[in-house]
């Protein structure tokens, strides 16, 4: 015990999550060291070819881990096994479409991020460097820096490497959400309470992984799990650290209560984050979820089954309720997330082989739907009066107002939409539908069936608001009243935007008139094109997965076990 | 969950599998999955080239229609290749459905009784796609019309072809949809739209039936292929009730799709569609779906003597039923369409005397495809030179303006008479001679069936005489045009013209030729062998008292209708006529019965919906909006709330473990 041993590195099975953090700090160096006018299309190559680099990776040691099952690497922090194997690959595929949707830019070459994200808002230096052009190419290597912690979270099984890993994916995302173009004290707003909330439980749950050190004297996941055999009268450490850990991952996945921040984050972060987000984040922290429920609390042990079961319904239900009552798509969508992360949850509860499994297709489909519905909300923008170039393209409309006769108007994107937004809602034929299939049998199978009906019965509910936004684009006429806004009249809304973010005691009711009478119409870009490709692998993915599941609900059962 | 439906489509498959289980592997097979596809694929072009394909889209439906009549004639004679024990193939596709218990091999098959329907379905259909080209020349929707008889006839062709009971039901459906979407061609004027709303809830009652016996069929031998229900249904091992309850499910669907007894209503209503839909789908092959399904399931209803005598009573009930109804119809196309129900219970009144009837049964389906087909034509081209007039009354002499339609129809009314040498003769007495021999030693049903057969006969003689005579006979009762100017009725153009003449053929000489060749021993291997057993009566006595039957029905018919003038205006009539004037009533019947009450029901439950449902759903939905109110406040945009609500959360959630640790 005296010197200290280098330990052996085993480092193939690392090198997906390698390869990504690799390039992230070149493109540091890119930043440094490239000109500025080629920066994008390096940056945005070198982030591209990472993330497909990372699947390649994946994909070779995929056959080597369905054998083996498996193998720990540094020193048993992290554990290369197949569960991971699936969560990296998701991951990195969401990461990659995400990608795409970050560098896509409108007629006019300007990306949904601000151009330069110190300037302050409204500002004559913000106008400047405007109309100079500048570009925040930092947002991939910032990408890069979340996608390789997400990447980590669920793969380790030590509750450092744990906490390391969350802090590595969640303060480039803190960025990332602060950076939106339009709407900058909105996105302003959100960066700043997404970090200190995430600061906050991350202190809770650092406090938690103190409790848990205390109780068994190992951060290992294995070792925890070895204590919690035979009791030694400290059970109250374990309780208590268990349940601030979780406290942690359930604010990462959004599930009430721990909720608070994704719809005020979800909507003032520029788009593309949020999808990026939205998708990866949850991906990333159920798996990490997962590997706690499974390997450091086998059979959720001294009654912390009890809360997973509140959380889970009223995640459940909350989501759904909430979600009804939006005029905001991109909080409606947040809230749905909320809800989805109810549902995912049903699938941990399980806990069986088979929810694994469930699970961990469920984040795949939930993913795809995710990365396309934000996807095509950017391209949907408010109409400006024009100059003679024709219409001006403004900011994103985001109230659900707006989208009415979208359908009409717009057809190919509104029936896009209407495909993930069916599969959200869990419609059969559609990757959803699998995934909540899926999810419930295996809750069933698991003996929670009563959390299975909750599930139906808020899914139920939860069809109900996403055919409302099918109804109104499609069957609603496009109201007359709204007119194109002025330029700058739009863009230069802040927060006061949303009606129960904006903190004023007063009753929004009369905010939310002034803001329907100030409508401007919607309309659809088609950008370069990035975006539009990335929402069509997401729609191909979700059909896809919808209709003929078979190889990959076989594929993952086939590696579904986790290593301790 | 790892085997969800994974769907192929049976039609487009480019490979075939030969069956290793079949008897003799036999190659020609292969091409049978060509009879659909051509049709299916014209159908499916057709529709998705739109406009583009309105100059030249009804050419490539003839085409398609003349391919695959060509690949069943290839088969055909692939076929008669091979000695008579070995001309049953069922070719495989590959599997369709998979999930549980439940494996569907999709596959056809081709044996003499299906490859008949074929050629009768390509032959009839190729000749009325050509009729059709002329008679839809000034229709601005032509090409859909093509399109859809296209998909008719791709449908029809694989409810013959398929080798399983799912397989039929695709094909079942298909011709439903294309049959409703056909009726509903016009479906501007709204009583063609009811009348299609009509016939498609009619087919669904069938079509339950259809369902019910499947999941009867699936629930006692775990397939439903016609080669394992065949040999369960003859290893006897199954009881009388289940198999005599598959029957008949079987029959309510065969009723439903061919029109029989009590589901007769929607045949004359039908008739709202083009006069060429009338003549393939609704008298000469979807209309025999059911009479096929009957004789596929032959097993089935050996095993359940029961359920075949009920078969044999509806087709004799329906076969009195239609002649009656065609005796006081005034409008041309819907006493056809009585004479096409009054037919097909001559059919199904043979296919339920087990299998001395299969044979004859599809005999006078074939001969009955050609005569009544090429009367429908003939009916069209009436239509065509009157303005599309169809009161009867109004016509008259006509046989005088429009030989080459007088002559071709003649044909088929000598022929659906039975006058020999005519094709009827062949087919239809043979059925009476079948009904007139004992089953199961019973000689009472002999003496019923065979006088309901004998009394058709001459109520048939009678109605389609009249027909015939009130249209081309006697004096002129000619009506104005629409535009209120004199009629003038010429003879049709020679696509029209040519198909009548060729179905007129048939009609002559279809029965003699096929009964020469050996039409019935050609259907053996599919249909079983029947012994020949003697009727109750002496067969020469039969074929005289039927043909006396005819006679009296002609001179009956000429007496009233040709030789004394027609009155314009339909007199009042006995209560017999007024009730045959709205098909006995049956519609009334319907309404009382079924369509009164489930009017009353559904405005009950539209009430108890309103009341009950919906002041919960909406209760529901106020509660949950007031609490989605409540998350909403307290979402309220303050980090430092948010993370008050976190702590808390916390708080509760550890008092929740501590309380259930107890």
């Amino acid at each position: 015990m005296s010197g200290f041993t280098a330990p052996e590195i085993a480092w193939g099975p690392t090198v997906p999550v390698l390869v990504v953090l690799l390039a992230a700090v070149v493109g540091v160096l890119v930043e440094a060291f490239v000109p500025v006018a080629r920066r994008r299309v390096v940056q945005l190559a070198l982030t591209l070819a990472a993330l497909a680099g990372a699947l390649l990776a994946v994909a070779a040691l995929w056959s080597d881990v369905a054998r083996t099952g498996g193998t720990d690497v540094l020193g048993g922090s992290l554990v290369v096994d197949g569960p991971t194997l699936v969560l990296q690959a998701t991951i990195a595929l969401l990461a990659l479409l995400s990608t795409l949707v970050f560098a896509d830019r409108v007629a006019g070459g300007e990306d949904a991020f601000a151009p330069s994200a110190a300037a302050v808002p409204g500002s004559d230096y913000e106008e400047l460097a405007r109309r100079k052009g500048l570009r925040q190419t930092e947002v991939y290597p910032l990408l890069l820096f979340a996608t390789g912690g997400m990447m980590l979270f669920p793969a380790t099984t030590d509750l450092l490497t744990l906490f390391v890993a969350l802090e590595v994916l969640s303060l480039p995302l803190y960025l990332l959400s602060g950076m939106g173009r339009r709407r900058r004290l909105l996105s302003q707003e959100a960066s700043m309470k997404y970090f200190l909330l995430g600061a906050f439980v991350s202190a809770l749950m650092l406090f938690g992984i103190g409790l848990l050190y205390g109780y068994a004297g190992s951060l290992r996941y294995s070792d925890i799990a070895a204590a919690t055999a035979t009791p030694n009268g400290l059970e109250g450490l374990l309780v208590v650290g268990a349940l601030l850990l979780l406290a942690g991952l359930f604010f990462k996945v959004g599930a009430v209560p721990f909720h608070m921040w994704t719809p005020d984050v979800y909507q003032g972060a520029p788009t593309p984050v949020t999808g990026f987000m939205a998708a990866c984040t949850k991906v990333a922290a159920f798996g990490a979820l997962l590997r706690v429920v499974y390997g450091m609390l086998p059979g959720l042990a001294w009654d912390l089954d009890v809360v997973l079961w509140v959380v889970a319904v009223l995640t459940m239900v909350v989501g759904t309720v909430a979600a009804l009552v939006q005029t905001d798509v991109k909080r409606l969508l947040a809230y749905s997330s909320v809800a989805h992360a109810g549902f995912v949850l049903t699938g941990v509860i399980a806990l069986q082989d088979s929810g694994i499994t469930a699970v961990l297709f469920y984040l795949l489909a939930y993913g795809a739907a995710t990365v396309g519905a934000f996807g095509i909300v950017s391209l949907v923008r408010e109409q400006g009066v024009g100059d003679d170039d024709g219409p001006a393209v403004l900011g994103e409309a985001t109230r659900l107002s707006q989208w009415a006769g979208l359908g009409r108007s717009h057809p190919l994107a509104a029936v896009t939409f209407t495909l993930f937004l069916l599969s959200f809602a869990g419609i059969p034929l559609t990757a959803g539908f699998v995934g909540k299939f899926a999810v419930f049998s295996a809750a069933v199978e698991g003996g929670a069936w009563q959390l299975a009906l909750v599930g139906v019965l808020a899914s139920a509910a939860a069809a109900f608001f996403y055919v409302r936004i099918i109804v109104l684009m499609f069957f609603t006429e496009s109201p007359d009243e709204t007119v194109p806004a002025g330029p700058g009249e739009v863009t230069s809304l802040a927060s006061a935007e949303a009606p129960d973010a904006a903190p004023a005691g007063s009753t929004p009711a009369p905010v939310l008139t002034a803001q329907a009478e100030r409508s401007a119409r919607a309309t659809v870009t088609g950008g370069e094109g990035l975006t539009v490709v990335a929402v069509a692998v997401c729609a191909l993915l979700t059909v896809v997965l919808g209709v003929a599941p078979s190889p990959v609900l076989d594929a993952i059962a086939s590696v579904a076990v986790l290593l301790p | 969950m790892h085997t969800l439906i994974s769907l192929t489509s049976p039609a487009v498959l480019p490979t075939v599998v030969e069956d290793v289980t079949a008897p003799v592997s036999w190659a020609g097979g292969q091409y049978a999955v060509w009879l659909v596809a051509l049709p299916l694929l014209s159908a499916a072009v057709l529709l998705l080239l739109g406009r583009r394909a309105d100059r030249w889209g009804h050419w490539l439906g003839v085409l398609a229609s003349a391919g695959s009549f060509v690949v069943g004639l290839g088969l055909l004679l692939g076929l008669l290749g091979l000695p008579a024990g070995q001309r049953v193939h069922d070719v495989h596709l590959g599997t369709w459905l998979d999930a549980g218990a439940l494996s569907i091999d999709a596959g056809l098959r081709v044996d003499p009784l299906s490859l008949t329907f074929v050629l009768l379905v390509t032959f009839v259909g190729t000749l009325i796609h050509v009729y059709s080209v002329a008679y839809m020349e000034h229709d601005a929707a032509r090409r859909r019309f093509f399109a859809y008889l296209n998909l008719f006839v791709a449908a029809m062709l694989l409810l013959v072809l398929a080798d399983s009971y799912v397989l039929l039901f695709v094909g079942w459906e298909g011709v439903g949809l294309a049959s409703y979407l056909l009726i509903g061609f016009w479906n501007h004027r709204t009583p063609y739209a009811v009348a299609a709303k009509k016939a498609f809830v009619a087919n669904r009652v069938g079509d339950v039936g259809l369902l019910v016996a499947m999941g009867l069929l699936f629930a006692t031998f775990g397939s439903l292929d016609f080669a394992t229900v065949e040999a369960g249904a003859a290893s006897g091992t199954v009881s009388q009730g289940t198999m005599t309850a598959i029957g008949l499910a079987l029959l309510l669907a065969a009723c439903g799709k061919s029109a029989q007894f009590p589901l007769q209503s929607w045949l004359g209503d039908a008739m709202a569609g083009p006069t060429p839909v009338s003549a393939l789908i609704h008298a000469a092959t979807m209309v025999t779906a059911g009479v096929y399904l009957i004789i596929r399931s032959g097993a089935v209803f050996t095993a359940a003597p029961t359920a075949q005598l009920v078969v044999a009573i509806v087709g004799a009930v329906t076969l009195l039923f239609g002649a009656v109804v065609g005796c006081a119809k005034d409008d041309i196309k819907k006493a056809l369409a009585a004479s096409t129900m009054s037919q097909i219970g001559y059919m199904v009144l043979a296919a339920g005397l087990g299998p001395i009837g299969y044979a004859f049964a599809i005999f006078h389906l074939v001969t009955h495809g050609f005569f009544k087909a090429g009367m429908f034509l003939g009916a069209g081209s009436v239509m065509h030179g009157m303005d599309d007039q169809v009161d009867m009354r109004r016509f008259g002499g006509l046989g005088r303006y429009m030989k080459i339609t007088y002559f071709t129809f003649m044909a088929g009314w000598l022929a659906i008479l039975g006058v020999p040498p005519f094709a009827g003769f062949f087919s239809k007495d043979k059925i009476i001679e079948a009904a007139f021999v004992p089953v199961d030693g019973q000689p009472w049903r002999a003496w019923v069936f065979g006088c309901v057969a004998l009394v058709g006969a001459g109520l048939t003689a009678f109605y389609m005489s009249r027909l015939f005579f009130m249209t081309f006979e006697g004096q002129k009762r000619w009506s104005t045009t629409k535009d209120g100017a004199e009629q003038h009725p010429h003879e049709s153009p020679a696509l029209m013209t040519w198909p009548m003449i060729v179905l007129a053929a048939g009609s002559v000489g279809l029965g003699l030729v096929l009964s020469r060749v050996g039409f019935v021993e050609w259907l053996e291997p599919s249909v079983g062998h029947a012994e020949h057993e003697e009727p109750v009566l002496a067969i020469p006595l039969i074929i005289g008292l039927t043909l006396l039957a005819v006679v009296l029905g002609l001179v009956l018919a000429w007496r009233r209708y040709a030789v004394t003038t027609v009155p314009v205006t339909p007199p009042l009539g006995t209560a017999l006529t007024r009730a045959a004037r709205v098909d006995l009533h049956q519609d009334a019947v319907n309404d009382a019965l079924l369509v009164a009450p489930g009017q009353y029901l559904t405005r009950s439950l539209v009430y108890g919906d309103k009341a009950v449902v919906d002041g919960a759903v909406t209760g529901l939905g106020r509660a949950t909006v007031g609490v989605g109110d409540l998350v909403r406040r307290v979402q309220n945009g303050y980090a430092r709330s948010y993370a008050a609500v976190m702590v808390v959360g916390v708080v509760v959630l550890a008092f929740v473990v501590l309380a259930a640790r107890g």
